[in-house]
């Protein structure tokens, strides 16, 4: 399919190496209209597809972070109510009918995300991250507002999508999320990269990164992530090291085992993982090395 | 590209349909067979891929397929499987099974537990019922046949092991099941009494003004949400267990039938999810299904490295701030004690409370000498017995106040 390797290749170009499935996630997303639901570890790198499909579109990534407790207020819209007071006191004694019509007006409206990305000339990337920490109400009002691509605001009337939004939704799997939003979208579990392509990523985001440290610190990561560890190191963290040991001017792991020890606090994040990765475990990850 | 490109794909779908909807249909079949959840825009939209070229290549359309297809991890896993055997004819490694087989209801293993269960569907031979020596130990012979109208408060307090009469034991499940409901309800009304607001809602607040001209004299405050009560029960159904596992497994089953929010898992030398299972409505049947899912109990207890899968991959999603650990076990470990009580530290950062039921505790002489059960104790908020209905009812304050 030629989209496909197209936007394999563009993706490659805004620094983001994808496996080929990715890219036919995103062709059919384009096809079908449908959201992409992304699931995977912290750290796979879910948030970053959001960011490359934006500069492969050149559009805007608009993002909604959800958290426990998110309200329509504060993901679609809200009245400026400081300002409609003020108005309401300042015209006081007027024509009750002409306050009205002008503090429910546009200039008093609040966009937050959501209204944001259905009024866009543009498509925009809507990015709700992290939907799996919103509630279940939440959840449900999202279902209709991508599937109706529509939001009614009492006070201005029924505003629908000028264009329709590319949707990513991520998810960590802190809790389940409906049957319903998960047939609406398009499913694509983001796996931690096999070395290969965890090697391109550092060579593509790591100015400085030579090819077969790349792949030295990759294989590195790979046994790192077999061990038993409280938090797996992601993508993230593997950028942190690769940077931390090309600052340091290392050419090669074997060559100062010492500093790669002491640089492996970039990838291990709390004291047990610090305590379980003793000299005797990094030499013996290191000894399967290249 | 999308509009005029699908409205193409639909006029194309004619001349392909009669080829390939037939069988795409029966591909359809086979994975909600397999659990997936695949409606009718699905079906439509794997046609329109199918007809604008995806089809020419296996490997893409499997891999489209896959994304339009799945809708969780475990989808996502065995897709690919179900999608060589079908179209490729390939044999799938690993094959899954459709639920219901014949061969895995017959695990031994389980069937003690529904035995106990005594909730046998009219299929099953009524022999089951009849408890086999060892379930009733000497001098259960008296309390088995009380009649009469002190029966309930009576069976309240006698210990579940003792319980031999079918009959009796019948009305014990249904008792913990009746209980778990009255738990639920009472827990969510306290759990609406207190509430007090923290932030200003201004919208509420100029609404409830109006009658003042827009002058904000009575204040609204908004008010978080309390978060239900979640409850997660670890149930061990290892043979030690065995003389309790049928009326633990009843009680479960009422509890996630009314909480809000319930979740349930078995383990005995492995742990297994078993929440969808048992929220089937007939416990029955929710028995049979478990018999599926707890393949190999009988041997040995390993609660330690049951928690530690738990804490590995269930932990972040079940449990939040206000989940309480429920653990059923007489704490008989097999495995590595040491373990066990690291990864009972770990659980205990996680959540509210744990608590942990030995049925074995009220047993006269009993103490919590295992190995296990003194590696786990430090980390326990509640330990408490559960023999009978009273004592699983004297919890239900406990986890109020949480």
């Amino acid at each position: 399919m030629k989209d496909r390797d197209e936007i394999a290749k563009r993706l490659a170009a805004c620094g983001y190496i994808a496996d080929s499935e990715l890219a036919t996630a995103v062709s059919l997303m384009q096809r079908l209209r449908r959201p992409l639901l992304l699931e995977g570890e912290a750290g796979v790198g879910k948030t970053e597809v959001a960011k490359a499909l934006a500069s492969i579109h050149a559009t805007e990534l608009i993002r909604l972070q959800c958290y426990e407790g998110l309200d329509q207020s504060s993901a679609l819209y809200e009245w400026n109510y400081q300002r409609q007071l003020l108005a309401i006191q300042a015209h006081h004694g007027g024509d009750a009918d002409a306050i009205e019509d002008k503090i429910f007006s546009e200039k008093y409206l609040l966009e937050r995300p959501l209204l944001a990305a259905i009024r866009r000339a543009e498509p925009p990337v809507l990015l709700i991250d992290e939907i799996d920490r919103a509630d279940d109400e939440f959840e449900a009002f999202l279902l209709e507002l991508l599937s109706d691509f529509q939001v009614s605001i009492p006070e201005l009337g029924t505003i629908k999508a000028v264009t329709i939004p590319h949707v990513v939704l991520t998810s960590n799997g802190t809790r389940e999320l409906s049957d319903a939003l998960r047939r609406r979208c398009l499913y694509h579990y983001v796996d931690f990269p096999d070395v290969d392509r965890e090697a391109r990523i550092i060579m593509a985001r790591i100015d400085g990164a030579s090819a077969s440290l790349a792949v030295q610190i990759a294989q590195m990561v790979q046994s790192i992530r077999k061990e038993e560890l409280r938090k797996v190191p992601g993508v993230a963290e593997t950028l942190d090291w690769a940077a931390a040991l090309v600052g340091l001017d290392i050419r090669d792991l074997h060559d100062d085992p010492e500093a790669v020890q002491e640089t492996l606090m970039c990838l291990l994040k709390t004291q047990e993982d610090k305590v379980r990765m003793t000299r005797d475990v990094t030499a013996r990850l290191l000894g399967k090395v290249a | 590209m999308s509009c005029c490109g699908t409205g193409a794909g639909y006029d194309e779908i004619d001349e392909v349909s009669r080829l390939v909807s037939r069988k795409l249909a029966g591909f359809l079949r086979t994975l909600r067979d397999n659990g997936f959840a695949v409606g009718f825009a699905e079906g439509r939209d794997a046609a329109a891929l199918m007809a604008s070229g995806y089809a020419q290549k296996p490997g893409l359309l499997r891999s489209a397929f896959k994304h339009l297809f799945s809708a969780r991890k475990s989808d996502w896993e065995k897709f690919d499987g179900l999608f060589d055997a079908f179209w490729l004819n390939k044999r799938v490694r690993s094959r899954s099974l459709t639920m219901g087989t014949a061969k895995a209801a017959n695990s031994p293993s389980m069937k003690s537990l529904q035995d106990k269960s005594a909730e046998r569907g009219a299929s099953q031979s009524a022999t089951d019922q009849v408890p086999s020596p060892a379930d009733a130990p000497e001098g259960s012979g008296g309390e088995g046949r009380m009649e009469g109208a002190s029966r309930a408060d009576n069976l309240a307090e006698v210990d579940f092991r003792r319980i031999a009469d079918p009959e009796q034991l019948e009305q014990a499940h249904a008792a913990a099941a009746r209980l778990a409901k009255a738990m639920r309800t009472r827990l969510t009304r306290r759990d609406l009494a207190r509430r007090s607001g923290y932030r200003l809602d201004l919208r509420r607040t100029i609404h409830r003004n109006i009658s003042h001209g827009g002058v904000p004299i009575a204040l609204v405050k908004r008010q978080r949400k309390d978060k239900p009560l979640r409850l997660v029960v670890l149930l061990d159904a290892s043979g030690s267990m065995s003389l309790y596992t049928g009326v633990f497994l009843r009680f479960i089953h009422g509890v996630l039938d009314e909480f809000r929010e319930a979740e349930a898992f078995l383990f005995h030398t492995r742990l297994a999810y078993v929440s969808d299972a048992m929220k089937e409505k007939d416990a029955g049947r929710a028995l049979d299904r478990l018999s599926l899912l707890a393949q190999g109990a009988g041997g040995g207890t390993k609660i330690g490295e049951s928690l530690q899968t738990f804490n590995r991959w269930h932990a972040a999603r079940v449990i939040h701030s206000r989940t309480c650990v429920m653990i059923v076990s007489d704490g008989y470990e097999t495995g590595d004690a040491a373990l066990l009580g690291r990864e009972m530290a770990a659980l205990a950062r996680r959540c509210r409370r744990i608590v942990w039921l030995n049925p074995m505790m009220a047993w006269q002489g009993y103490a919590p000498e295992a190995k296990g059960i003194k590696a786990a104790l430090p980390h326990v908020d509640l330990y408490a017995p559960a023999n009978t209905l009273a004592s699983l009812a004297a919890l239900e304050p406990y986890l109020a106040r949480l």
